[in-house]
C-alpha cells in the first residue's frame, strides 16, 4: 500500500476570492478541524473543537494559559505524537487530507507544516547549517540549491544583511531576536505551506518583537500562518482571523476586526477588555 | 538554652578550621604521593639513562641481564586498554542512546542502576571471570590463544567500564535541551535523524569526556590484567600471548620481597610515574572539555 505524501503544490492560492476554489478542485480551507477533543492521560485538554483556517492568512489563537491553544497548534503537525498517553479524537484535515490517517507519513506532513517555537531553539551548529538542516535531512545533496535556499530564507526573514559575512558563526551566538528569525528561516528553507508559531515573541524584547510581527505580515503572502499569542495587541496587529479559547473550548472565532471591536460572546469581550486572563 | 554571641562566633571558627583541615589532609596526601613518586623516580634515573628507559625493547629488572624498556609494559597496557575501549565505546554509546531516546522514564529508572551495578562488581571477580570463563570460551575459536592473554583481559575490562560510558553519556544526552529535539522533529526529521544529527552532536563533548574517563580507568585497572593477562613483559601487539601491563608489574613487584632502596624497588616508581602521567593528561583533557561543555548551555 502506498503512502500518501504531500508533494509541494505548485499553484498558490489567490488571495481572497473564495469563489474560484471549487474550480481549482482545492478545498476552500487550508486546514479543517472537526470535532477535535484531545487528552493527556485522563486530562482533557481540548473539547470538541471545530474550525477552518483560511489559506494565505494569519490566524491567531488567544486565550488564558492552559486554555488549550498550544495543544491545538501542536496537533496540527502532530508534535504531540511523542507525548506518552496523548490521545486525539475527531479529525484534522490539511488540504482535505486527514493528517491522523494511518497512511500519513508524519515526517512528510511536518515538511509541509513547519513550526516555530516559544523559545528560540537554533541548533548548536553554524548559521548556514541551521537553515540547511531541513534540506539535508531530506537527503538533498545539490550544493548550489542548498546555498540558494539558505540565502533566500535568510533574506525572507530580513536576516541576510546581518549575517551574510559570517554564515559559519554558531547560530546560538546570535541575539535572541536574531535567533528567532534564524529559526523562522530554518522553517522556511524547506518551503512549507503552513507555518505554526507558538508564542514566537514571548521571549523577545519589544524591538525584536516588532521585527517578527513585520515579518509575519510579510510572510502571509506566501504561507498560511497560525500563531499562538499571549499578547492581544499582537493578535490585533497582525492577524486576519482570531480564535478565542477558554478552558479547552473554542469560544469564538471570527475576523480579527470583529473579535476586537464587537465580539459575539460575553466571555470574549471580558477577556479582550482585560477582565480576566 | 541561650547561647551568647561569643560562643556562636567561636563555634563558627572551629567548624571552619575543621573543614579546612579535612581539605588540607587530602591536598597534602596527594602532594606527598607525587613527591615520593618524583623522588624515587629521580633516584632511578640517576642510574638508568632516560634513553634506555624509553627505547629499550625489554623489561627485565628482576633478572641478571637487567633491561629497563618501559615500552614493553606500555604495549601491554595499550593492548588491554585498546580491547576494552573497542568493546565499551560502541556498547556504552548504544546503551546511552537507547536509554535516553528510545525508552520511557520508568524503564530508564530500572535499567540505569542495574547497569551501574557492573561497576560495583569487584575487579578481582572480573579477573577471575576472564581467566576461567572468557579465555576457555575464546580458545574454542582461537586455538592459538594462551591461558594468559591481553584479548580476554581487555574484553572483560571493556564490560566493566561500559557503565562509565553509558551513564556519563546518558547524562550528557539528557542535558541536551528537549527544545532542540522538538526543532528537529518539527522540521520533519525522523527519530534516527534527530538522534544522530542533533542530539549526539550537541552532546559530543560530554560523550568524549565519558570515553576519556573510561580510557583513564582502563589504563589504571590492575586486578583484571594482573590475573588474566599474565606477567610476562613482552613488547608485542599480538593479543593472543601473555603480556604484562604497568599496573600488573607494580603488583608483581610490590607483592614479592624486593629490598627497599634497591634498583628493583625503584622501578615501581618509574613505572608508577609513567602511569600517573598518562592518567593525569587524560583527566585534564576531560576536565577542560567538561568546562567547555558546561558553558554551552548556561
Amino acid at each position: 500500500m502506498s503512502f500518501i505524501t504531500f508533494a509541494p503544490s505548485q499553484q498558490k492560492y489567490p488571495k481572497t476570492d473564495s469563489t474560484i476554489y471549487p474550480a481549482m478542485n482545492l478545498p476552500k480551507y487550508k486546514i479543517t478541524i472537526e470535532n477535535v477533543s484531545s487528552y493527556y492521560g485522563t486530562v482533557q485538554a481540548l473539547k470538541d473543537i471545530n474550525m477552518n483556517i483560511l489559506p494565505l492568512s494569519v490566524t491567531a489563537f488567544i486565550g488564558p494559559s492552559g486554555c488549550g491553544k498550544s495543544t491545538l497548534l501542536r496537533n496540527i503537525n502532530r508534535m504531540n505524537d511523542y507525548i506518552p498517553d496523548f490521545r486525539l479524537e475527531g479529525s484534522i484535515k490539511f488540504d482535505g487530507v486527514d493528517i491522523y490517517s494511518k497512511f500519513i507519513e508524519v515526517e512528510n506532513l511536518r515538511k509541509q507544516i513547519g513550526m516555530v517555537f516559544q523559545k528560540p531553539n537554533p541548533f548548536p551548529k553554524s548559521i548556514f547549517e541551521n537553515v540547511a538542516f531541513g534540506l539535508r535531512i531530506q537527503g538533498i545533496k545539490d550544493k548550489s540549491y542548498i546555498e540558494h535556499q539558505v540565502e533566500k530564507s535568510l533574506k525572507q526573514t530580513f536576516l541576510w544583511d546581518e549575517v551574510k559575512d559570517n554564515l559559519s558563526k554558531i547560530g546560538t551566538a546570535l541575539s535572541g531576536g536574531q535567533q528567532q528569525r534564524l529559526c523562522i528561516a530554518r522553517a522556511l528553507a524547506v518551503e512549507p505551506e503552513v507555518v505554526l508559531m507558538d508564542e514566537p515573541t514571548s521571549a523577545l524584547d519589544p524591538i525584536a518583537t516588532a521585527k517578527i510581527e513585520e515579518l509575519v505580515i510579510e510572510l502571509k503572502r506566501q504561507y498560511t500562518i497560525v500563531i499562538v499569542t499571549h499578547n492581544m495587541q499582537q493578535a490585533a496587529r497582525i492577524s486576519d482571523q482570531t480564535a478565542f479559547f477558554y478552558m479547552g473550548s473554542l469560544i469564538e472565532m471570527d475576523a480579527t476586526s470583529k473579535i476586537f471591536t464587537n465580539p459575539s460572546e460575553k466571555l470574549t469581550e471580558n477577556y479582550i477588555s482585560g477582565h480576566f486572563g | 538554652m541561650k547561647t551568647d554571641r561569643y560562643t556562636l562566633l567561636l563555634t563558627e571558627r572551629i567548624i571552619k578550621r575543621l573543614l579546612q583541615g579535612a581539605a588540607l589532609v587530602t591536598v597534602f596526601t596527594t602532594l606527598f604521593i607525587i613527591g615520593t613518586l618524583i623522588f624515587e623516580t629521580y633516584n632511578f634515573f640517576r642510574e638508568i639513562p632516560l634513553v634506555n628507559f624509553l627505547f629499550d625493547t625489554e623489561w627485565t629488572p628482576l633478572f641478571d641481564n637487567k633491561k629497563y624498556g618501559i615500552l614493553t609494559l606500555l604495549s601491554g597496557t595499550f593492548l588491554t586498554t585498546f580491547f576494552a575501549i573497542v568493546i565499551a565505546v560502541p556498547l556504552g554509546l548504544s546503551i546511552a542512546i537507547y536509554l535516553n531516546e528510545y525508552t520511557n522514564k520508568r524503564i530508564r529508572n530500572i535499567l540505569k542502576p542495574t547497569l551501574e551495578l557492573l561497576a560495583a562488581v569487584p575487579s578481582v571477580v572480573y579477573g577471575f571471570f576472564a581467566l576461567t570463563v572468557v579465555t576457555p570460551f575464546l580458545q574454542r575459536f582461537i586455538p592459538a590463544l594462551s591461558t594468559f592473554n591481553s584479548l580476554s583481559a581487555g574484553i572483560v575490562m571493556g564490560i566493566m567500564i561500559i557503565p562509565f560510558i553509558s551513564s556519563l553519556s546518558e547524562d550528557a544526552l539528557s542535558a541536551v535541551p528537549s527544545s532542540l529535539r522538538e526543532a528537529a522533529y518539527g522540521m520533519g526529521a525522523t527519530r534516527f535523524q534527530t538522534v544522530f544529527k542533533v542530539t549526539v552532536p550537541a552532546a559530543n563533548s560530554g560523550i568524549i569526556v565519558s570515553i576519556i574517563l573510561a580510557i583513564s580507568r582502563a589504563v589504571g585497572e590492575t586486578m583484571i590484567v594482573a590475573i588474566a593477562a599474565g606477567q610476562q613483559p613482552r613488547l608485542t601487539l599480538n593479543p593472543l600471548v601473555p603480556v604484562e601491563t604497568i599496573t600488573a608489574y607494580i603488583v608483581q613487584v610490590s607483592m614479592g620481597d624486593v629490598p627497599h632502596n634497591s634498583m628493583e624497588y625503584r622501578t615501581i616508581f618509574a613505572a608508577g610515574i609513567t602511569l600517573f602521567i598518562f592518567t593525569f593528561i587524560l583527566n585534564n583533557i576531560s576536565f577542560y572539555l567538561r568546562k567547555k561543555f558546561k558553558e554551552r548551555y548556561e
